[in-house]
């Protein structure tokens, strides 16, 4: 019974915050809503019973949408309104919709098939000995879905490094304690550029 | 856990158990605004607050009078909503986090026999729920600062997510040695483990000093109060704050203060077991107050460092320090086996 009620207060709750994101014009509504959301998002996967999997969507995407803040940060007056560019609003409007229609059918269809069977369930290493919700990923992880693993794990070192490479190129001396002024440091990067 | 010889957890039991929890929190929150200012106070030669009460004890609730009444002031060009819900999330993740922390052990009330759980909610990945929820509460500054229309607030919010970048790999690669001896991120777990008397920090005296040194920055204690620096950001990420918006900030930093100490005290420092005569409620908040004594101590002790040193000493340090912890810690688990 509560979990029903928790049930369709996350479901709804998180669904409005995400309308905001995409609708609304203020960036700082929006980044708030995402941020929100995703934290709705991780009662979703407690009521389930998946502890673990909760916890991480949480830290992950706080750190994430903090990430994505700092950028906002930069870019725009998070007071006043983003103006938006619609070209065609009706063909995105289309577009939209039909990829969403897309989707409800895509991850409906097996469920209406009543096809669906959860090969690694919750209390899967509570046979080996091990209860708890992260041994339970731990296992599934290691086991049957070690190459996309350690693939994902391999393609965030190349964007670590390729981030280094891109950003590191003055990385050796520190700007905060130059004691060079503006125009002393001007020339030097202009000299370094010829 | 194993339920078996446990009573059952009631609902009236939680209840009773959050309510001591806020109601312990709050007092020492509120009386360490006091302690604080003596103890700056003592170090630093001064007398201290003296005039409102003996010894200044009253001053608390002078503060708590002025706090109530200032006017609650919203600037023209800040976004009303973000501003006002700002403060609310520093607050409420503050106490949420401290629903998965064990204060004090488990009791059952005498005569109505109700039994009173050591942990408010006792999720198996407790640790893990409470350092997610502590980080979560810095969308409080980083809010607050964007949604005032100021620039020094603006750069108050940069500055949450530099050093909310900086500190949370040290905090999550610090603790990941212990949780790798214990074999579990319960905190329960954490305080059994310690049970025969050898605390956590014997065998893990770096990943102690580390998370010591990244709960600083968690909380934006002295040497990374980078956020409210007055001398350089006039205050931040509160420049436009008042009254109680600005208290419920303040709140939602001393109780980060007691959650870093209990964790401190639970993972490293042998929890609330009875240690020789003394009994574990008493031990455990012994450890609480030293610690939060030591975050005063440092306070008077040190400097505060600039942004960049704090990332500098985070990435190029503490981090490959951590790592090396780690891996050090898992080939001798290996090896014990």
């Amino acid at each position: 019974m509560y979990e029903f009620v928790a049930f369709y207060i996350f479901a709804i709750a998180t669904t409005i915050l995400f309308l905001i994101t995409v609708m609304s014009k203020n960036v700082l509504y929006s980044m708030t809503s995402l941020a929100a959301g995703m934290v709705l998002i991780s009662g979703l996967f407690f009521l389930l019973g998946a502890d673990f999997l909760g916890v991480v969507q949480l830290i992950v995407y706080v750190g994430a949408v903090m990430a994505l803040y700092a950028f906002a940060m930069m870019f725009f007056d998070a007071t006043k309104d983003v103006k938006e560019k619609h070209g065609n609003s009706a063909l995105v409007f289309l577009l939209g919709g039909l990829m969403a229609l897309v989707f409800v059918v895509m991850f409906s269809a097996p469920i209406i098939g009543e096809n669906i069977q959860a090969l690694y369930p919750v209390g899967l290493a509570e046979n080996l000995g091990a209860s708890g919700n992260s041994q339970d990923v731990g296992l599934v992880l290691f086991t049957k879905y070690l190459v996309p693993f350690e693939v994902a794990a391999v393609m965030l070192l190349v964007a670590m490094i390729a981030g280094i490479i891109l950003a590191g190129k003055k990385m050796d001396y520190s700007l905060t304690e130059c004691e060079a002024s503006d125009e002393e440091l001007k020339q030097e990067i202009k000299k370094e550029e010829v | 856990m194993d339920a078996t010889h446990l009573p059952e957890v009631t609902a009236a039991g939680v209840i009773i158990k959050a309510v001591l929890i806020l109601a312990v929190v709050s007092a020492i929150a509120g009386f360490g605004t006091y302690i604080e200012r003596k103890i700056l106070a003592f170090m630093q030669r001064r007398y201290g607050p003296q005039h409102v009460g003996p010894y200044g004890l009253l001053q608390l609730i002078a503060d708590g009078i002025k706090l109530f009444t200032k006017e609650d002031i919203i600037p023209q060009h800040a976004n009303k909503i973000i501003f006002a819900v700002a403060p609310v999330i520093t607050a409420a993740t503050a106490f949420i986090a401290l629903a998965a922390v064990p204060v004090f052990p488990d009791f059952t009330i005498p005569f109505i026999d109700v039994y009173v759980p050591s942990i408010a909610s006792d999720i198996n990945i407790g640790i893990l729920f409470v350092l997610g929820m502590m980080a979560a509460g810095l969308y409080g500054p980083l809010l607050a600062g964007m949604a005032q229309a100021n620039k020094w607030g603006i750069i108050g919010s940069a500055r949450t997510a530099i050093q909310f970048l900086s500190y949370e790999v040290v905090t999550g690669l610090s603790i990941l040695a212990p949780i790798m001896m214990v074999g579990s991120l319960s905190f329960v777990d954490f305080n059994d483990y310690q049970a025969d008397g050898t605390w956590l920090v014997v065998y893990q005296p770096v990943a102690f000093i580390l998370f010591l040194i990244a709960g600083f920055a968690e909380t934006n204690r002295t040497p990374f109060d980078l956020l409210e620096h007055e001398a350089e950001v006039i205050s931040g990420y509160v420049t436009e704050y008042s009254g109680m918006r600005w208290g419920l900030f303040f709140i939602g930093e001393y109780a980060n203060m007691i959650t870093i100490g209990v964790i401190a005290s639970v993972v490293f420092l042998g929890g609330y077991n009875d240690f020789w005569i003394i009994p574990g409620w008493l031990m455990i908040i012994g450890k609480i107050a030293f610690s939060f004594f030591f975050m005063l101590w440092v306070r008077a002790a040190w400097p505060h460092v600039r942004p960049d040193q704090l990332m500098w000493l985070c990435w190029k340090v503490l981090m490959p320090l951590a790592v090396i912890n780690v891996v050090i810690t898992g080939i001798v688990i290996m090896l014990a086996q």
